[in-house]
């Protein structure tokens, strides 16, 4: 199976601010793929550039076969788009911008009512009020109804929860595994690590316009640590155990992070000491995120 | 001044008002431009027409014998109102003082919606509120805002009217009535701000209240003595010839404006008072669950945002140019009463002098719809580029719809307004002339054709929004309004400025057929629609090659 979108070397600049700096990113057909960087990294960039509102000033991006800026309309019956700030035209209701966005998106591309519906009730959006009575979240279900109602194969959701409260927020999780079981395409960019965590089959971790991770969540943390937490009957040393980070060690409670290649040695030693109590845990993605840009901070600070 | 009521941990005495200075002040910063342009307006408008009137009608008796025929022509009355003597003060207040108070009131509605419901709808209050400012803060200062720049008029009018050698006293009286004017529909906006959750609804009821207020006492002013003229009372735009001056200045009739402005204000803080922010007093009605076979694709959208704005035009254009047309008759008559301006006619030679000056009325009429309608082609083009930064264009244009047919949309919808807009000012001018001079049929034709003649001029105007935004976005705005005001500036004032010829063709309208009475030859209107063209393609293809956002 082809990828269904494939960015090599991607390089835009605004004036001398340079948004992407040589990004990659590869999506797979079917998958669901989370796109995580902090704000300003150029998540945007990129979906408006595969979207072929920007154009690029270097590098390769291809979308569902088609280049993005040639082929924009033809490719953009294929795909639906949830903006990260949705500004919606103030005198129109939410049910006639739904209508609306569909039968822009061509003439095949029919509105199912009764998904609509469906949808509508899930996300409890009153269609009949005007856009401008909307709060921000709503706003933001309007045109996340508006794209999972399409019968899109690809969908690219901008930071798509934002101002959604956690019942919306639980609702959308809900539709993104639909749409996978669907065997549909999401690119879903985020800053907010639980959600990419929860829903997405692969990751690519942007900062400054460039890729600095990607791959499978399992993938990423074979080359992170994990926690280990135990309570023992005993005292123990871990120290210059190879392995070991961060150790705290109070009493017979120890805490560290250790590095996959080490778990078993630490394990060892941890069962010599009598365990009462253990909690070994994968680092959360919040940790590796935090880890991963707090170490660069620290490093680009040391320099500067 | 109440403290509000949040005792316990609000150690600051908050009032309603509190933090109205920095408002104020960041309003007259924000406004500056804008103000300084309308309060230049109306003070040059009746200071130019008091030294045209002193230059054109020198004598008594072509004075009085103009103020017996604009007096006595109903249409005319419609359009200015009554005449109170025949000084040169007392023709200024009745060519100007009620157009300068519309003005003035256009100005303060303005202001004052744009410093309360407009800032509330896009949530700038809610950031200020939610600073150490009173509730009522933003509507006190669109207020002072909006009285400071009546003041203004009133106090700069005073100066030059009594330099041109009219009396102080009368000078007083119409620079006071017309800020008076202001003053007064400042107050009817407070009120409409409190009204509606949507600026531009707060706006069309301010405006429909000068519209109201205008028809009531053209009604009153043209009904004549067995008439009710006594409706023209009901407006307070009659209140500023109703305070006659330069004739006995009847300064009691200032304190019906002063009264309206007082109790509009009053109204204006008890509903803010009682309303959450966000919220107006008219419920929001609800729309259509799902939209209609009408709203579909780029022009379906581009019709659905834009057609209420061209009701608004197309009505402003009846009645306007209704009345114009029907004043046209014994025009003539009015302008005969000036020898320097026969002479100038008689020198036009073919026709009689009366049918010439007809004709040029007529023809300047429909110049002047065929300017307006290049401002609103070019207002109406330029919704794409509020469009596209207000992130609006984003996800159109993120669908099947591409870019060209996005534009083209919304230009199409621009054309036909400009259609419709001079096939009203045509058919609105011919009508009203021709119920009163006879011939409907024939003055119907005759003026839409010389209307029509306007087209191709006015779409190359426009033509210049297109191609900008095109090609510079970033100077579209700005450049398209001055392409505007480049053309409205030569057609009015190139002939007077004595401007040279190559100055005079930048216009597009330089080359457009004076009618009736001008030839018509076909080269200059297939120029123009090929340069309208042109621009438009260039602007089109410059869109397709840039970034959007």
């Amino acid at each position: 199976m082809s990828d269904v979108i494939e960015v090599r070397a991607l390089r835009k600049s605004f004036g001398r601010t340079r948004a992407l700096d040589g990004l990659d990113l590869t999506v797979r057909a079917g998958e669901v793929h989370a796109f995580l960087g902090p704000n300003g990294a150029g998540k945007t960039t990129t979906i408006r550039i595969l979207l072929g509102l920007l154009n690029k000033d270097g590098g390769e991006a291809r979308l569902l076969g088609g280049d993005p800026w040639r082929d924009a309309t033809t490719l953009h019956t294929r795909l639906a788009y949830v903006p990260g700030d949705v500004t919606l035209w103030p005198g129109l209701t939410g049910g006639e911008i739904i209508d609306l966005l569909a039968r822009l998106r061509g003439p095949r591309s029919a509105i199912d009512p009764k998904r609509r519906q469906a949808l509508i009730e899930r996300f409890a959006l009153d269609p009949a009020k005007k856009a401008r009575a909307y709060s921000k979240g709503n706003r933001q279900k309007v045109a996340l109804i508006a794209a999972l109602a399409s019968d899109a194969e690809l969908l690219l959701l901008d930071e798509p929860t934002a101002g959604l409260d956690p019942l919306m927020e639980a609702a959308f999780r809900d539709c993104v595994n639909d749409e996978r079981h669907d065997g549909r395409t999401v690119l879903l960019s985020s800053h907010i690590l639980s959600e990419a965590e929860a829903l997405s089959d692969r990751v690519t971790i942007i900062r400054d316009g460039r890729a600095v991770e990607t791959g499978t969540l399992a993938e990423m943390r074979h080359l992170t640590r994990d926690f280990v937490d135990a309570e023992l009957a005993g005292p123990i040393s871990l120290d210059g155990v190879p392995g070991v980070h961060d150790l705290v060690v109070q009493g017979t409670h120890v805490r560290c992070e250790v590095d996959h290649a080490a778990l078993n040695d630490v394990l060892a030693r941890l069962t010599a000491a009598r365990v009462l109590s253990l909690t070994c845990r994968p680092p959360t993605l919040e940790e590796l995120f935090l880890r991963h840009y707090s170490s660069e901070r620290f490093v680009a600070g040391a320099q500067g | 001044m109440t403290v509000l009521a949040r005792p316990g941990w609000d150690p600051l005495p908050v009032t309603g008002l509190t933090g109205t200075g920095d408002l104020t002040r960041l309003a007259v910063r924000r406004d500056r431009i804008g103000l300084a342009a309308g309060i230049y307006v109306i003070v040059a408008a009746v200071t130019g027409t008091a030294y045209a009137f002193k230059k054109l009608y020198p004598s008594a008796a072509g004075r009085a014998a103009l103020a017996a025929t604009g007096g006595g022509n109903p249409a005319l009355r419609f359009l200015y109102g009554r005449i109170d003597g025949d000084s040169i003060g007392s023709l200024t207040t009745w060519r100007y003082g009620i157009w300068a108070g519309i003005f003035a009131a256009l100005m303060t509605i303005f202001v004052v919606i744009r410093h309360t419901r407009t800032d509330e709808e896009a949530g700038r209050l809610e950031l200020v509120g939610s600073a150490v400012v009173g509730r009522q803060a933003a509507l006190a200062a669109g207020l002072l805002t909006a009285a400071a720049a009546s003041v203004a008029v009133s106090v700069l009018l005073c100066v030059p009217l009594p330099l041109a050698g009219l009396p102080a006293a009368g000078a007083a009286a119409l620079a006071l009535a017309i800020g008076c004017c202001g003053l007064a529909f400042a107050g009817v906006a407070a009120v409409a701000a409190q009204l509606t959750s949507s600026a531009r609804s707060a706006r069309g009821i301010a405006l429909a209240a000068l519209g109201v207020a205008f028809v009531l006492r053209g009604v009153g002013d043209s009904a004549g003595a067995s008439g009710p003229s006594w409706l023209s009372w009901a407006s307070p735009l009659a209140w500023i010839q109703f305070t006659r001056p330069f004739a006995d200045q009847r300064w009691w009739v200032l304190c019906l404006p002063l009264a309206v402005f007082a109790l509009g204000t009053a109204l204006a803080f008890v509903l803010a008072a009682r309303r959450d922010l966000g919220a107006g007093l008219l419920p929001d009605r609800p729309g259509r669950a799902t939209a209609s076979r009408l709203l579909s694709g780029p022009f379906g959208l581009a019709w659905r945002l834009e057609w209420a704005t061209l009701l608004g035009w197309v009505t402003g254009y009846v009645f306007t140019f209704w009345a114009c047309g029907a004043a046209a008759k014994g025009i003539g008559q009015l302008f005969g009463t000036s020898s320097a301006l026969q002479r100038e006619f008689t020198r036009l030679g073919g026709l009689g002098v009366q049918a010439a000056i007809t004709n040029a009325y007529l023809a300047a009429l429909m110049l002047l719809a065929g300017l307006v309608a290049a401002a609103y082609a070019t207002s109406t083009v330029l919704r794409l580029r509020s469009e596209e930064t207000g992130e609006l264009a984003e996800p159109v244009l993120a669908t099947a719809t591409g870019r060209i047919r996005w534009a083209l949309s919304q230009i199409a919808v621009a054309v036909a307004g400009t259609v419709v807009l001079l096939a009203a000012a045509g058919a609105a001018t011919g009508l009203g002339y021709g119920l009163r001079a006879g011939s409907v049929g024939h003055q119907v034709a005759q003026m839409l054709g010389a209307a029509f003649a306007q087209l191709p001029a006015a779409l190359a105007v426009a033509a210049v929004a297109v191609l900008l935004f095109g090609l510079w976005p970033g100077a579209a705005v700005p450049g398209a309004w001055t392409a505007v005001g480049v053309a409205v500036l030569i057609e009015l004032f190139g002939q007077v400025l004595q401007l040279s010829h190559w100055v005079l063709d930048i216009s597009p309208f330089t080359h457009a057929p004076r009618l009736p009475g001008g030839t018509v030859t076909a080269a200059p209107l297939l120029w123009l629609c090929a340069i309208a063209l042109a621009l438009s393609a260039a602007g089109l293809i410059g869109l397709r090659r840039r970034d959007i956002g």
